[in-house]
């Protein structure tokens, strides 16, 4: 008996497998700090819903009056719409591209961890300075739309003047949304890719299958779980999409390129209704963290254990 | 676990683990081999120049002056060189920018160093209901959006008496490193066997000696990706500098660019100067460890 338990520290299980296992405690400090700095204020800004505060003076309960106020303003309600336009945007113009590239990284190439590497530039750079590069390329009077004055004056880009109609205005920030996250969502699908097995292309061209079928029966039913993360990423990714509107556009023009996260920002610390802004990060955060359960569950993150656990 | 074991870097896969495909040597993919796929890379090479484009304009518009810039265009090629934007914007107080931003970079990964092993330690070798759900609770917060966090961690952080200085913008962008960081360590524990934590425990080590010998020496990869990862993430970061400080002398290196632009919006090749001040440092270190950026990065998106 005490060969088998030599150190006899609990009755239940053997020596070995409670000792040296951490307890709880190992966890707190970074929960703790989790916690103080993004659970605890998704409770704060829940109660400043219902608040009205100026940053000046402390918060007063105003019950509803926050949320009544934005759902009756048109602004709000179109901010949404907006939002949703520019993520479907986002999710319809990043994938194919992400897709084909990922897929074609992901093969034998010569030469491609030279391409990779050029790839992830725009990775590298803040949003903020991606935002800053393309304002100024795109300058109506100095930048491409001059230069290239042939392709952007011919009626089909409001003259060059990309930033003053709101169709161009949104397929500006599709771009230069595009230009940022495509290499991002190209890595995932290249990393998706490499995982399939060979066995099946194998099998495919043994009977006849050309590369298109290949793609069709092979590659893109294998990548479904790839793709679902990558777009949900899109999808959390461009709801909250500020920077990039913050430099680019400022919601103009008009209000038409205005989005929620941006709304927000103006409502908050432009017009110092914490209150208001408070209403709209609420809704904010409430589709992203539906979002994030669907990504957490797609992606397999929450599974605790790994096989190598043994039980 | 995806993350690590996500078969390395591109500089891998063009380097020794799949190298130039041999003739007759089938490993993988044969039917790539036989027929190179034309029209993905024709494809491919058309968006690397849509890339490379901007990037062209920027290297080139920051040795260019103004008047030069505006008269010939971004594309052109260019005539004499200048490095007097570079001047101008370090006139602008960008050396201290600069300072400050990478302040608070050491400062967030040293806080991220410090919490997140022990966390990931806990979540692969304890079983208790209690840090299953610490550990829901940080994946949840993988998609905590920092805009709807703001204006809380703005009243928090003002009620605290931190606003305008550095702690303010390091605290809550280190707490934002924590989720996907978590998920990177834990992935690279979990590849350490069962045996050998149990090997260590039956010669009687405690979790601290079985996590300082074998846990952490076991996971310097993912330690190495956590570390670029919250250092790119600290030295990029806007949003939270841009609510939390207002003074000159807590200015980062973003908003730094930001109020510049703002300012000089017409002298595109100082914007320029000043972007490409801003990448040098990342550059550098994705020189230096490109492979665990790329794992950083490609480990968002999990398998």
């Amino acid at each position: 008996m005490t060969t088998l338990t030599p150190r006899g520290r609990t009755g239940r299980n053997s020596g070995g497998a409670r000792i040296g296992r951490p307890s709880f405690l190992w966890s707190m400090p970074a929960i703790t700090f989790f916690a103080l700095f993004a659970i605890v204020p998704l409770g704060v800004v829940a109660w400043l819903s219902f608040n009205s505060w100026d940053a000046i003076g402390s918060p007063h309960w105003v019950g509803t009056a926050n949320w009544s106020a934005m759902f009756s303003d048109p602004v709000f309600l179109k901010s949404f719409r907006i939002t949703a336009l520019l993520t479907a945007l986002g999710i319809v113009t990043q994938t194919p591209v992400s897709l084909l590239i990922g897929v074609w990284a992901a093969g034998p190439q010569r030469n491609r961890a030279v391409l990779s590497a050029l790839y992830f530039i725009p990775l590298l750079m803040s949003s903020l300075a991606i935002s800053v590069v393309w304002v100024s390329l795109l300058n109506p009077y100095f930048g491409l739309p001059h230069e290239l004055h042939a392709v952007f004056g011919a009626g089909l880009f409001n003259d060059g003047f990309l930033f003053s109609s709101p169709t161009t205005a949104i397929g500006v920030l599709t771009f230069v949304g595009m230009w940022q996250w495509t290499p991002f969502h190209t890595l995932i699908y290249q990393g998706g890719a490499r995982a399939i097995p060979d066995v099946l292309y194998q099998a495919a061209a043994i009977d006849g299958a050309g590369r298109v079928r290949q793609f069709f029966h092979i590659t893109l039913p294998q990548l479904r779980n790839t793709m679902m993360t990558s777009v949900v990423l899109m999808l959390v990714g461009g709801l909250t999409t500020f920077d990039t509107i913050l430099v680019l556009t400022q919601g103009q023009p008009g209000t038409s390129t205005t989005s929620a996260a941006y709304y927000m920002y103006t409502k908050a610390f432009q017009s110092f209704q914490f209150g208001n802004a408070s209403v709209i990060a609420v809704v904010l955060a409430v589709f992203t963290t539906l979002l994030s359960l669907i990504v957490v569950r797609v992606s397999g993150w929450d599974r605790m254990r790994s096989t190598q656990e043994g039980i | 676990m995806a993350v690590v074991t996500s078969a390395g870097g591109p500089d891998e896969v063009g380097g020794a683990l799949i190298s130039a495909p041999q003739p007759g040597g089938h490993r993988r993919r044969p039917h790539t081999v036989a027929r190179p796929n034309y029209l993905a890379g024709a494809f491919a090479l058309i968006w690397l120049a849509i890339v490379l484009a901007p990037v062209y304009v920027l290297v080139k518009g920051s040795l260019q002056n103004q008047a030069q810039y505006t008269a010939s265009g971004p594309l052109s090629v260019p005539g004499r060189l200048t490095t007097a934007n570079f001047a101008l914007v370090f006139q602008q107080g960008f050396l201290h920018f600069f300072l400050n931003t990478a302040i608070i970079t050491v400062a967030v990964v040293a806080i991220v160093v410090a919490l997140v092993p022990p966390l990931a330690f806990a979540i692969v070798r304890n079983r208790s209901a209690l840090v299953t759900v610490a550990f829901r609770v940080i994946l949840l917060g993988l998609a905590v959006p920092i805009v709807a966090v703001i204006v809380p961690i703005f009243y928090l952080i003002s009620k605290a008496g931190f606003y305008d200085t550095l702690p303010a913008v390091i605290l809550p962008t280190a707490a934002f490193s924590i989720p996907l960081s978590t998920v990177v360590m834990t992935g690279s524990m979990r590849d350490i066997t069962t045996d050998m934590y149990e090997a260590m425990a039956i010669d009687g080590a405690s979790s601290w000696r079985i996590f300082r010998s074998l846990v952490l020496p076991l996971s310097r990869g993912g330690l190495a990706t956590v570390i670029i990862f919250s250092a790119l993430n600290a030295w990029n970061g806007f949003l939270f500098p841009l609510i939390l400080t207002q003074s000159a002398g807590v200015r980062v290196f973003t908003l730094g660019l930001y109020d510049f632009t703002t300012a000089n919006a017409v002298d595109a090749p100082a914007v320029c100067a000043a972007v490409v001040l801003s990448v040098v440092p990342i550059l550098v270190v994705y020189l230096l460890a490109r492979r665990a950026l790329i794992r950083g990065l490609m480990g968002v998106g999990g398998k």
